[in-house]
């Protein structure tokens, strides 16, 4: 088996052969495909067990035996009362993984699948390296979350491939769904509250669950390292809950390997991207019904274009974590007992998670409409600027050309396209727009984003109702454009390091450099230790394509590399420009403690009076999900303190540590020299 | 029935055995005489009455032990012009026999290829090669004034230079040597004779390296390369008596040069044994288990070395160490023996030990239980151990080991047909349902009353088939112990056909002793096929001790090094891997085989910091000037 030494540095391969599996489909018969003789091979020397016998191991097992006399001394109920509870937590969160039902929802997931997609492309070899994984060591599926669909397309490739259908770790939500709860529950679903907080129990019965699947390898194992389904379509940082439990039985010897396996799932066209956008907005989200499952057909009917999954290379734990984590740390412990995970194993799981979200970005596959998006959203900041009316949009021309520069530019840094080459560029583009037109237009030549219609609730004035008009789509348009963000973002840190420090000492550069990669590294997926190596390769980058010079003391910009840098500043704009609003927020006299509920329409109202004024040219300020990474960010570095840990928490805020953070951001004052030191809470 | 033909059996082998140290003796001159080797005999300070019996090992050891390999020159595996495999000899209860089965096992195992691919040993020691002896003059001036015999011929010094590591006897075989080797070996006969040496050494700073059975399998027998003053190989093997048997508080006085064999021999005419017998009692000596800590199969009745020892007399720089009574126990501080328990020579010789001794158990049986999986037997030999009512000897084996265990099936003979055709039937109608790629064995031995030990093996067999373990024979069982003593012969035959081998151990508490074992033996391949070893390494393993609180486990490990440029190399880095693993599983550094030189680096994460130091101190205090400057352990 081939794993890669530092899987962090690799660049995808190139030349990938993807397969389409829908074609197969469009040609066989459906039910055939379900029906058929479904015989993965098991792991060797391994026993099955039933999914009722991997509940009954999990409520014996001496770790719940502890946890459950534990907790019946903190509340003083009875063991046996615990030990019911338990086993009622088991019963609510366990999956019933049944081929029959496998085989049903492969049948009826042909027929959705063919109706939406164009493709789903799959990459063969990948699936080869799963396969053999599997054979060798507990196997961890690890797809990003971009959209409901993902969840179960990995168990239909995975039963097109032959391989074992995974169990999967779901959100509650989805449960209380009638029945498709219990369709998910027997595809292999297995259901986990969303706030788990301090119920010791809960966590408890969670963990063994999820630790006997690895230690018995009962099944491969999914769940997306990001948490929750990314309404951005940018990668989230990691939770590193499940992650713990799923390396737990490696640390402690129980199995002699586990393999990541990272998945990158990209669609053309989400599905819920307008959901999205509103969600962002501030729209609340419809609650998840079976009955606004089926009032979604209407998205059924819709061509969402081509979606790709590429299989990665599995990571292997052991290798990686090798001079990481001491595994003699539990030798004079009993494994059973409930143990807080040592510091250097905190740091190692955030370490790999975030490994792994960026193998996941490494093997994502771009469409032309990303690199669209990006240069719609730059025009739109730059004309809006101007005063020109929105309307007016950027010439089909010109916007060609600016694609075909820019995937050249992406193609340099690495990316993935799945650009058509036998395809002349304009038919390239005309079909990725073609997908989209929900959000664009044209009007005379010129490619426009539209405004939403429709009333967006009292209590607006009009002003606020145009900003908002205009808001959706661009927050649609900006999802698109994150999916790209994962090529750019290092040498656009990069370039706005370049261009914020006046001096030109590689050493100044590389200082501001870490201060922008530690203040947005709540926004962006970078690995902890390896900023230093992330502004190597991103000046050799910079320097490959001519954008910047660069030698053993200095790094200067160059005269032709103008349009890069100012492409790659542009990129993070939007992001630098809501970081200052917040920060300017969070320091207008009279906040001394507010709620997150306080915050973010306080924000809301701030940003539309800036848009409105001209002051502010980045709708994507409205955006809650940048706010709240703000936040995330501000307590990381200790800008604000969390006063309780209650349902609402309450913050204050330390305004000189603000005005530092955004005075450096602005260029007003040197970066500190200090590294923060990346917080190991789980 | 079968305790009858088990005891006869045995009393033939005790007999056979007892025919072949005789006719060695018979035939035994005195061979040093010859060499110029002077020497008088020691008065013996008791009036023992063994003082006549002379022991096994003569002073020229290579007249009837190999230079280059495990045992006696005349006994070995090969195999013969018809490709079967033999094991030559009189002395074991395999020798003479065809064992049909190995070649095809052994050339499946390894991918080796007993006809095409051979890698034969250099014939004889290349005694011109070796580095002319670093002598001390002064020092030889006053040893031979006392009469203590000693020799720096080149066999001599050879031989005393290594212990039965893989990379020592790689390096005999491939006429390579060792980088620095004694300078002399010199044999005491009694207590006395240790002093004088200790003394002169001390006076002319002389290197001491005591030798005592030479089974040493952690290097602990090489000398420092970098040692620059003359090496002196103190051989304890003349130090053979027994030189008195206390037969009121059961115990005997015994010198520490004796061997395993000698001793049980010599006790067993007076109806008396030690009970303490580690796998290569044949040759290694009691001065060397309490210098490593060693253990004896049957520890579950008679303990370990430290449980039989009463009192230790040993021969330091600072003088001489015991203890003033034998009191059964004490507390007065530290218990002082336990900085020579496993002190591995660097403190000094140990000359004289009184050691407990048990009348010969009436009655013994052997007996063995097949489980369908590793896992049911590792959860049987849990519960025997929890309810404390393990048998003298309790070992259970991996599948690997049983079909090992299989292939040494030997042709035709008296004894095994009945195992054969016991265990056809068997096949046929107990093992349905068992995988035979999955079924393991526990062999156990039973010992004391007869009734005692019928109750005892119902009360075994009953709590084995809570674990699905059905009762395997008694023969079954025997040949797990057969194994046990023929291992070392079979590694010399590997070595003929490009396959290395080792065996390595460790202790470790009962609930990671699947998980240390599968992880183990899992690295081992994986780190096999890293290094480029082109063929399927064997892994396996046993459960070989059982304990209150955990087991102990012994792993065997071999590959084809055909294709690799530095199999040794290449096998030590491997085993370090290994070794690295079981300390990340919770194992120990080691059981039995102690540290030497092998596992020293691993000493400090073992022991602590503090924990070295205070070892270190002791050193410091008790051998200032590094007199046994052997560099085992710290």
């Amino acid at each position: 088996m081939t794993t890669c030494e530092d899987p962090s540095s690799c660049r995808p391969e190139q030349g990938v052969e993807f397969v389409d599996i829908l074609e197969e489909r469009r040609q066989g018969s459906d039910i055939g495909h379900a029906l058929r003789t479904f015989s993965p091979s098991p792991h060797r020397g391994y026993q099955t067990v039933s999914a009722s016998g991997l509940n009954k191991m999990v409520l014996e097992s001496q770790y719940l035996r502890y946890v459950t006399q534990e907790v019946a001394m903190d509340t003083g109920e009875s063991v046996d009362l615990v030990r019911e509870e338990a086993s009622g937590i088991i019963e609510e969160m366990s999956q019933n993984l049944q081929l029959g039902f496998i085989r049903m929802l492969g049948f009826a997931l042909s027929k959705v699948f063919k109706r939406l997609f164009s493709h789903i492309n799959v990459n063969p070899d990948g699936l080869n390296r799963l396969q053999q994984a599997i054979q060798e060591s507990p196997v961890i599926l690890m797809p990003n979350h971009r959209s409901y669909v993902d969840f179960l397309v990995l168990s239909y490739i995975l039963f097109t491939y032959d391989l074992p259908i995974p169990v999967i770790a779901a959100g509650i939500p989805l449960m209380d769904m009638k029945m498709i709860g219990e369709i998910f529950r027997r595809s292999g679903a297995f259901f986990i509250r969303r706030s788990i907080g301090t119920d010791k129990l809960y966590w408890a019965v969670l963990s063994e669950y999820v630790k006997t699947i690895v230690k018995t390898r009962y099944a491969p194992l999914e769940f997306y390292v990001e948490g929750l389904r990314s309404r951005t379509l940018k990668s989230l940082t990691p939770k590193l809950g499940m992650m713990h439990m799923v390396l737990e039985p490696f640390f402690k010897g129980e199995v002699f390997d586990t393999l990541l396996m990272p998945i990158s799932i990209s669609y053309d066209r989400v599905l819920e991207e307008s959901l999205l956008a509103h969600e962002l907005l501030g729209v609340p989200k419809p609650k998840e019904t079976t009955m606004g499952l089926l009032k979604a057909r209407r998205v059924l009917e819709e061509d969402y274009g081509s979606m790709h999954v590429y299989f990665g290379t599995p990571l292997s734990v052991r290798k990686l974590s090798q001079g990481r984590v001491d595994r003699c740390q539990y030798n004079l412990i009993p494994r059973d007992l409930p143990q807080r995970p040592s510091a250097e194993t905190q740091v190692c799981v955030n370490w790999l998670a975030q490994l792994v979200i960026r193998v996941q970005e490494g093997g994502m596959v771009l469409s032309p409409w990303s690199l669209i998006a990006c240069l719609l959203l730059q025009d739109l900041q730059e004309s809006h600027a101007a005063g020109t009316d929105l309307v007016k949009g950027l010439a089909l021309d010109l916007l060609t050309q600016r694609t075909v520069w820019l995937k050249e530019l992406a193609l340099h840094f690495g990316a993935r396209l799945d650009w058509p080459e036998l395809l002349p560029d304009h038919q390239v583009m005309s079909s990725s727009m073609a997908l989209h037109q929900s959000v664009i237009g044209y009007n005379q030549g010129c490619v426009v984003l539209l405004e939403e219609e429709g009333y967006m609730g009292a209590g607006h004035t009009k002003g606020e109702e145009s900003v908002f008009r205009r808001a959706g789509p661009v927050l649609m348009v900006a999802a698109y454009r994150n999916q790209a963000l994962h090529v750019f973002v290092r040498p656009a840190m990069l370039a706005v390091a370049v261009h914020a420090t006046s001096s030109s000492r590689r050493e100044d550069i590389y200082i501001y450099f870490r201060f922008l990669l530690d203040l947005f590294s709540n926004e962006f997926v970078f690995i902890t230790d390896r900023f230093y190596q992330d502004f190597e390769e991103s000046c050799s980058s910079l320097r490959e394509c001519g954008a910047i010079q660069t030698n053993q003391q200095e790094v200067t910009s160059t005269e032709e590399g103008q349009r890069t840098m100012s492409f790659l500043r542009a990129l993070l704009q939007p992001f630098i420009d809501t970081y200052q609003v917040v920060f300017s927020h969070l320091c207008e006299e009279g906040i001394e403690v507010f709620t997150e509920k306080q915050m973010v329409p306080a924000l809301r109202s701030l940003a539309t009076k800036l848009l409105l004024s001209g002051q502010l040219r980045s709708y994507e300020t409205l955006s809650s999900d940048t706010q709240k990474n703000v936040l995330s960010t501000l307590l990381r570095l200790g800008a604000v303190t969390r006063l309780r840990a209650a349902e609402q928490s309450e913050y204050r805020v330390h305004r000189p540590a603000i005005r530092r953070l955004a005075d450096t951001l602005a260029c007003r004052l040197p970066p500190p020299l200090v590294q923060t030191v990346p917080d190991p809470r789980l | 029935m079968a305790s009858n033909s088990n005891s006869s059996e045995r009393q033939r082998i005790a007999q056979q055995r007892l025919r072949v140290i005789t006719g060695h003796l018979l035939k035994r001159e005195d061979p040093v005489a010859d060499s110029g080797v002077t020497g008088t005999h020691c008065k013996a300070e008791a009036a023992g009455s063994n003082e006549a019996k002379k022991g096994t090992v003569p002073k020229k050891r290579q007249e009837i032990m190999k230079w280059n390999g495990w045992g006696y020159s005349d006994s070995k595996f090969l195999f013969n012009k018809k490709g079967q495999a033999e094991f030559t000899g009189k002395r074991y209860r395999l020798s003479g026999m065809i064992l049909p089965s190995l070649k095809d096992w052994f050339e499946n195992t390894f991918g080796a290829n007993v006809k095409q691919h051979k890698s034969p040993a250099t014939p004889s020691l290349n005694a011109s090669a070796l580095p002319a002896p670093n002598l001390n003059d002064a020092f030889l001036q006053d040893l031979k004034a006392t009469g203590i015999p000693f020799s720096h011929e080149a066999d001599d010094r050879v031989f005393r230079a290594h212990g039965h590591c893989l990379h020592e006897i790689f390096a005999l075989r491939e006429g390579r040597g060792f980088q620095r080797v004694p300078d002399m070996v010199t044999w005491p006969s009694c207590h006395n004779d240790v002093v004088k040496i200790v003394e002169l050494a001390c006076k002319h700073n002389v290197c001491v390296i005591p030798f005592g059975g030479g089974t040493s399998v952690t290097g602990a027998l090489e000398c420092p390369p970098e040692e620059t003053r003359c090496i002196v190989s103190l051989d304890t093997s003349q130090m053979n008596r027994i030189l008195w048997i206390d037969e009121k508080n059961l115990v005997a006085r015994v010198e520490a040069g004796i061997i395993g064999q000698d001793l049980e021999r010599l006790l067993n005419e007076g109806g008396y044994c030690t009970g303490h017998e580690p796998d290569s009692m044949e040759f290694s000596s009691l001065g060397g288990w309490v210098a490593t800590r060693a253990s004896g199969m049957k520890k579950n009745i008679y303990g370990n070395i430290e449980d039989l020892v009463v009192n230790i007399k040993v021969v330091t720089p600072r003088g001489v160490m015991e203890k003033s009574c034998q009191g059964p126990r004490m507390s007065t501080g530290p218990d002082i023996h336990h900085f020579i328990l496993g002190s591995e020579g660097t403190l000094g010789v140990v000359t004289e030990v009184t050691m407990k001794i048990r009348p010969i158990p009436e009655y013994q049986k052997y007996g063995s239980v097949v489980f369908p999986n590793f896992e049911a037997g590792v959860a049987c030999l849990r519960e025997v151990a929890r309810q404390r009512c393990a048998p003298a000897s309790i070992r259970l084996m991996d599948n690997e080991q049983f079909q090992f265990g299989h292939a040494l099936k030997p042709q035709v003979s008296s004894i095994f047909t009945n195992f054969v055709e016991g265990l056809k039937k068997f096949y046929i109608t107990k093992f349905k349902g068992f995988d035979t790629n999955q079924l393991c064995v526990a062999t156990l031995l039973f010992e004391g009353d007869r009734d005692k030990v019928l109750q005892h093996e119902k009360q075994v067999y009953d709590i084995a088939a809570k674990f699905g373990g059905l009762a395997a024979g008694e023969d079954n069982g025997q040949r797990g112990y057969i194994l046990t003593f023929v291992i070392a012969y079979l590694r010399d035959l590997g070595l003929e056909y490009y396959v290395v081998a080792e065996s390595f151990e460790t202790s470790v508490p009962w609930d990671r002793v699947l998980d240390l074992c599968r992880n183990v033996k899992e690295r081992i391949v994986r780190e096999c096929k890293e290094r480029g070893v082109q063929f399927q390494p064997l892994t396996s393993c046993r459960v070989t001790q059982t304990y209150d609180a955990g087991a102990c486990i012994y792993f065997y490990f071999a590959f084809n090094y055909r294709g690799l440029a530095e199999p040794v190399h290449t096998y030590e880095q491997v085993e370090r891997a290994a070794r690295d693993e079981i300390l990340a599983n919770g194992g120990s550094l080691s059981h039995h085989h102690g540290v030497g030189k092998l596992r020293k680096e691993w000493m400090k994460e073992s022991v602590s910091n503090v924990g070295l130091g205070m070892l270190r101190s002791v050193k410091d205090y008790v051998d200032p000037d590094n007199i046994f400057g052997n560099r085992n352990l710290l």
